[in-house]
């Protein structure tokens, strides 16, 4: 074991850290907010505006990311309407074409959760609270979200972490998060066992942090089920 | 002028069409050897986790958290470097000098198949834990051996049961073998970009090769789908 290199090796792809968290909770953050937004259209009582939304979830989904961060970075840029407006400064940067690609991409997998988790809250409880006189707003608030929040949790944690592993990807377009740092030094070093093991511990163990910081989140939030 | 849409996707003289097309069909074949090769170190990886042995068990939890918790693309990278490494150090031992690589369509098949192994893991070994007791139990009583046990009892069931669980594995395979465009293999997003930059319409092609995803991971659903009702029929009971 060579640790002097490892130490350098490991000093070296901490740099990228900060940039693979910011795209990651830049995107969770967006992709949240989107996924709202699918799950109500996916709810809704107006047939095309379910359609819409199975769409989206099908384009998304049904698509490899890859191809979607391709697009968004190689593929704008012939949009005369894109270039035109006032996103394309933004657009123009690998950093933000990853987030947007991201954000979309795990919005459909995000407004899959949130649809489930409302779905999962018990007719009977609903029911319930518009026979006491609740609805609309305060029927959400108090009887739906908290509970479609417990049951969701847990997912969302999962897709956090898949998110986190899948802004990686960013780095086929030249960002230096910690697999672009690691593929850089690899085609310096040519020691590619050493570096990209170091670059795999340190994914485990971002993910690990957020796996754990779910756990304590989904304990804290439903007392009632801790045993 | 530049040439229509149309006739760039089309089958012509000037068409890139048949080149997707055979792009697309190595992506399926890739996809397809991934998710054998997925299936066997699943279905290995569910024994060990499922087996009465600590350090057994530990072998598979390392495998599964590994594979499961780092990222695609590094696995395809650790073994498209590491491989060729490997096999040119192997190749100098044996006395032949020089620079050796490892075709990228084994390596990329090796790497999406550990990764998808790892998940098929999970899949298999939550299928088995399903099963009644007292069926293997019964099955032992009428003096069954291990393997008629398994071929006529275990793996039916926990095959139905991890089938839904399967599906999504091999959506997922099937979209993880675009990875393989970076490390050199032509299948359908190597080819489109090959062809947006020959052409400039980058939009086009990878327009073009989503709705090809699309289109692969739709049509192998309706498929499972149909599996997963005739299995389900028969045990409709």
């Amino acid at each position: 074991m060579d640790w002097p290199f490892l130490f350098a090796t490991a000093k070296t792809l901490l740099m990228g850290v900060p940039l693979t968290l910011r795209l990651a909770a830049t995107s969770l953050c967006a992709g949240f907010v989107l996924a709202v937004g699918i799950a109500a259209l996916a709810g809704s009582r107006f047939a095309p505006a379910r359609w819409i939304a199975a769409l989206y979830v099908m384009l998304f989904q049904g698509t490899p990311l890859l191809v979607q961060i391709f697009i968004v970075y190689y593929g704008f840029g012939q949009i005369d309407f894109l270039r035109a407006s006032f996103a394309w400064p933004f657009l123009q940067q690998p950093y933000w074409c990853a987030i947007l690609a991201l954000s979309l991409n795990t919005s459909a997998y995000g407004a899959e959760i949130i649809r489930g988790a409302i779905a999962a809250v018990p007719e009977r409880e609903i029911e319930a609270a518009r026979a006491i006189g609740m609805s609309g707003l305060r029927l959400r608030r108090r009887i739906i979200w908290p509970q479609a929040l417990q049951y969701g949790l847990a997912n969302y944690g999962n897709e956090a972490i898949l998110l986190l592993k899948a802004t990686s990807l960013a780095s086929v377009i030249t960002l230096m998060d910690v697999t672009g740092l690691a593929y850089r030094l690899v085609s310096k070093t040519y020691r590619s066992e050493e570096i990209f093991t170091v670059a795999g511990l340190i994914y485990l163990a971002l993910t690990f942090v957020i796996a754990t910081g779910v756990h304590l989140l989904e304990r804290r939030l439903t007392p009632c089920r801790r045993v | 002028m530049s040439t229509p849409a149309f006739t760039l996707i089309g089958f012509g003289p000037e068409g890139w069409g048949k080149l997707l097309l055979l792009a697309a069909g190595l992506t399926l074949v890739a996809a397809v050897c991934s998710f054998a090769l997925g299936s066997l170190l699943g279905a290995a990886g569910a024994a060990l986790k499922l087996a009465s042995s600590r350090s057994l068990r530990g072998i598979g939890t390392f495998y599964t958290t590994v594979f499961r918790g780092i990222p695609e693309i590094l696995v395809v990278y650790l073994f498209y470097f590491g491989g060729s490494l490997a096999l040119t150090r192997l190749m100098h031992l044996a006395g032949f000098p020089g620079f050796f690589s490892l075709p990228s369509f084994i390596i990329g098949v090796v790497a999406i198949g550990l990764v998808s192994g790892a998940y098929q893991t999970e899949a298999y070994r939550s299928a088995c834990l399903r099963l009644e007791r007292g069926q293997i139990e019964a099955g032992k009583a009428c003096g069954m051996s291990t393997f008629i046990l398994l071929w006529r009892v275990i793996a039916p069931q926990t095959l139905r049961f991890a089938l839904p669980a399967l599906g999504n594995i091999w959506q997922s395979v099937l979209k993880e073998t675009a990875l393989l465009s970076i490390i050199g293999l032509v299948e359908l997003l190597r080819q489109s970009t090959i062809a947006s930059g020959a052409t400039r319409q980058p939009l086009l092609f990878y327009g073009v090769a989503a709705l090809l995803y699309l289109v692969m991971g739709q049509i192998t659903a309706l498929g499972i789908r149909t599996v997963e009702k005739r299995l389900a029929r028969s045990w409709g009971r």
